[in-house]
C-alpha cells in the first residue's frame, strides 16, 4: 500500500525533502497523485480565502477612486472591484477641503513614533534590569509586570479618564509656568500612558536572559558601568527583541481609537481614527470616506509589506509564551 | 543567574535582609564585593524606575481606582467630592439596568460564538499554510492582512457593505440567483450582532493563524516520522501528535480570544452605537456610555470591574490549565 501523504505531514524543514524521498521510496505514481491533488485542493482553498480576506480592501481602494453615485451602482456587481468609469483622486482632494488629513496623520505619526521609541528605550531597560542585575524591589516589579500581562486596556479606561482628569500639568501662561490640573486635550496624554508596556517588559526581560552573563561579568572588570554594558553589550545583541516589540507597540499606538475619543476633543489634537467621525455628519459621502480610509490603511500596509517577515516572527514571538 | 521564564509563579531569589544605605556589617574580606553590589543595587532601581512608576501611575493606580470609584456616585466633572454608595452600583447594574444585562449577554453571545470559530478557523488556515509548497508565505501575508487593517476602518468598510444595497446582499443575491433577499444587517436586532461576529472573525482570525503556525512548527518533526512508520493515518497523525503537540498553545490561543472577544467596542461604536434596541450592546460599550458619555464615573467604573473580574476569572483558568506544564 502506497503511503498517503496528508499535507499536515508537511511540517517543518526538512519534510519537503523527506515526503519526495518516501515517494520515491514507495515507486510514487499513487502517492504523487495524491500528493498533486491535494496540493491542488490546497491552492483552491488559499485563493478562495484570499479573496475572502482581500475584497474588503480591493473594494475600498477602487470606490476611493469613484464618485458617490457610481460606488452605490457599481455595488450590485464586479465592476465594485474594477477600477472603471469615472475614475478620478477627486474624492482625496475632497477629503483634503473637508477635515485637517495632514494634521490628523501628523498627530499619529508623532504619538506613533514617541510611544514606540520611548517605550523601547523604557522597557528594554526595564526588562535588563530585571533580568540582569540584583536589587531591591525586583521580585515587586516583575510579579506586578506579570500579574498585568493580561490586564486588557478597556477594564481600566473609564477610572482612567477620570485619573488623568486630575493630574498635575505644566502651562505655560503669559510667558510664567504654572501648574494646572488635567491631562486631558494635549499630546502627553495620548503618549505618556503608553510607554511603560508589561508585555515588552516582559519580551526583553526574556531575551535578555538568553544573553549570556559572562559578558557583562568581562565588562565589569574592563570597568564598564551597568549602563554602557545595557547599551553597548546588551542590546545590540538583542535586535530580533528590539524589533518585536517596536511591531508589537505600534500597530495598537497607531489604531488608538476608544482613548483619544475619550480624552482628546480640541481638533488640533486628534489622531487619524478619531478624525473620521467627520464623515459621518449628515449625509455620508462614501467616496470621501473610502479615500480617508485607504490614506490611513495604506502607511500600515506599506509597513507591513516591507517588514512582513518581521512581523511574521514578531506575532509568533509573542504567542511561544503564554 | 537567569530569571525564571515562565509567566507563572516565577522562582525568584530571595532579597537578601539587608538594610539600604550605610554599608552593612559585611563579612571580613567581602568588602569589594557589596561595593559593586551596592552598585548593582542602585543601577538596577534606577534602570526599572521609569518604567515601574510608569506602570504604576498607569496601570496599577487605575485598576485600584477602579475598585475604589465603583463603591462611590464619582462624577467626571462635578464640584462635589465622590460619596461612598457601597455595594449600589452593583446593585442598580444586575437589578435596574436592563441594558447592562444586556450587554452582559450580548457580550456573551460574541464570546461564545466568535472563541470557537476564530480559534477552529485559525488553526484550519495554520495547517494550510503550514505546508512546504510554492508561494505558501503569500498566503500567510495576505491572510494576515486584515489584522495590519485598522478594526475602525475595517468596521467602517464593512458597515458600508452591510447596508441593504450593499456588496454583501448583492453577493448573497447573485449566488442564490435572486432566491432569497438579504436583510440591512446592521439596522435589523436579529442580524446585528451576527453581522459584528462575522467581521470580527474576518479581521482577526489572521493573527491566531500566526499563533497556531509557530506552535505547529515547535512540534518535531521526528514525531510525524516514528507515528507514519506505526502507520498511522492522517487524522491519527492530527489527533495524536498534532493535537498533543498545541496544547500550550491552544490555551494562549483561547484565552488572548475571549479576552479580546469580552472588550468588544471599537465595531460597536463605529457601526451601531449599541444599536438597534440594544441588540449590539456590550460591556465596554455600556461602560464607556456610563462612565465616559454620561459621567457617571463610579457607575462606570463598577461595570468596568465586572468587566475586569472576567477577565482575572479567564486568566485564573488559563493558569490551571498550564499549571503542570512547566
Amino acid at each position: 500500500m502506497t503511503t498517503v501523504s496528508p499535507h499536515l505531514r508537511d511540517t517543518g524543514k526538512k519534510s519537503g525533502k523527506k515526503s519526495g524521498k518516501d515517494a520515491d521510496k514507495d515507486g510514487g505514481a499513487g502517492a504523487h497523485g495524491v500528493r498533486t491533488r491535494r496540493r491542488i485542493a490546497s491552492y483552491l482553498t488559499m485563493t478562495l480565502l484570499a479573496v475572502v480576506f482581500l475584497f474588503p480592501l480591493v473594494f475600498m481602494f477602487v470606490s476611493s477612486l469613484k464618485p458617490d453615485a457610481q460606488i452605490l451602482s457599481d455595488s450590485n456587481s464586479l465592476r465594485a472591484f474594477v477600477p472603471t468609469g469615472d475614475i478620478s483622486l477627486d474624492n482625496y482632494f475632497g477629503v483634503f477641503d473637508r477635515v485637517p488629513v495632514a494634521r490628523f496623520l501628523f498627530n499619529s505619526v508623532l504619538v506613533t513614533v514617541l510611544v514606540v521609541g520611548i517605550g523601547l528605550v523604557v522597557n528594554s531597560m526595564a526588562g535588563f534590569a530585571l533580568s540582569r542585575l540584583q536589587w531591591k524591589g525586583r521580585a515587586l516589579v516583575l510579579s506586578v509586570v506579570i500579574a498585568t500581562l493580561i490586564v486588557p486596556f478597556e477594564t481600566i479606561a473609564v477610572p482612567m479618564v477620570y485619573w488623568v482628569s486630575k493630574l498635575p500639568t505644566l502651562v505655560m501662561e503669559g510667558g510664567v509656568l504654572k501648574y494646572d490640573f488635567g491631562w486631558l486635550n494635549s499630546y502627553h496624554v495620548q503618549i505618556v500612558p503608553f510607554i511603560a508596556n508589561a508585555f515588552s517588559i516582559f519580551l526583553f526581560t526574556q531575551y535578555f536572559s538568553t544573553i549570556p552573563k559572562s559578558l557583562d561579568e568581562a565588562a565589569r572588570i574592563d570597568g564598564a558601568g551597568w549602563f554602557t554594558i545595557y547599551r553597548k553589550i546588551v542590546a545590540p545583541l538583542a535586535g530580533p527583541a528590539f524589533a518585536t516589540v517596536a511591531i508589537l507597540t505600534f500597530l495598537p499606538a497607531w489604531n488608538q481609537y476608544l482613548w483619544p475619543l475619550m480624552v482628546v476633543q480640541t481638533e488640533e489634537l486628534r489622531p487619524v481614527m478619531v478624525g473620521m467621525q467627520y464623515f459621518f455628519q449628515l449625509n455620508t459621502a462614501w467616496g470621501e470616506v473610502m479615500a480617508y480610509t485607504s490614506l490611513i490603511t495604506l502607511p500600515v500596509l506599506l509597513v507591513f509589506l516591507s517588514f512582513q517577515r518581521a512581523f511574521v516572527s514578531s506575532v509568533a514571538a509573542s504567542g511561544v509564551k503564554g | 543567574m537567569t530569571t525564571s521564564t515562565a509567566p507563572s509563579t516565577p522562582s525568584l531569589p530571595p532579597t537578601p535582609p539587608i538594610t539600604d544605605g550605610e554599608p552593612p556589617v559585611a563579612p571580613p574580606g567581602r568588602r569589594r564585593a557589596s561595593a559593586s553590589q551596592r552598585g548593582e543595587r542602585r543601577a538596577g532601581l534606577a534602570m526599572a524606575a521609569p518604567a515601574a512608576i510608569l506602570l504604576l501611575l498607569f496601570l496599577v493606580v487605575p485598576v485600584l481606582l477602579a475598585f475604589g470609584l465603583s463603591v462611590t456616585n464619582a462624577r467626571l466633572i462635578s464640584p462635589n467630592p465622590p460619596r461612598f454608595v457601597g455595594l449600589d452600583n452593583f446593585v442598580r447594574a444586575f437589578a435596574a439596568d436592563p441594558v447592562f444585562v444586556r450587554s452582559l449577554i450580548n457580550t456573551f453571545l460574541f464570546a461564545v460564538v466568535v472563541v470557537p470559530v476564530q480559534a477552529g478557523l485559525g488553526l484550519f488556515l495554520a495547517v494550510l499554510v503550514n505546508q512546504k509548497i510554492r508561494g505558501v508565505t503569500a498566503f500567510r501575508v495576505i491572510f494576515f492582512i486584515p489584522v495590519v487593517t485598522s478594526i475602525v476602518v475595517v468596521s467602517i468598510l464593512w458597515r458600508f457593505m452591510y447596508r441593504e444595497d450593499g456588496l454583501v446582499n448583492s453577493f448573497i443575491d447573485t449566488i442564490t440567483f435572486g432566491a432569497w433577499q438579504g436583510t440591512a444587517w446592521l439596522e435589523n436586532p436579529s442580524t446585528a450582532l451576527g453581522a459584528i461576529i462575522v467581521l470580527s472573525i474576518w479581521q482577526a482570525v489572521g493573527f491566531h493563524m500566526l499563533i497556531w503556525l509557530s506552535g505547529l512548527q515547535t512540534i518535531p518533526e521526528e514525531l510525524y516520522e516514528a507515528a507514519r512508520m506505526d502507520g498511522a493515518s492522517p487524522w491519527q497523525l492530527f489527533a495524536n501528535v498534532t493535537w498533543p503537540g498545541l496544547r500550550s498553545t491552544m490555551v494562549f490561543v483561547l484565552v488572548t480570544i475571549t479576552i479580546a472577544a469580552l472588550g468588544l467596542f471599537v465595531q460597536i461604536d463605529v457601526m451601531t452605537q449599541g444599536g438597534p434596541v440594544n441588540s449590539t450592546t456590550t460591556l465596554v460599550y455600556h461602560a464607556v456610555r456610563k462612565g465616559y458619555r454620561e459621567q457617571e464615573t463610579g457607575y462606570g467604573a463598577a461595570i468596568s470591574l465586572i468587566f475586569f473580574v472576567l477577565v482575572l476569572i479567564i486568566a485564573l483558568v488559563q493558569r490551571y490549565l498550564t499549571r503542570d506544564k512547566d
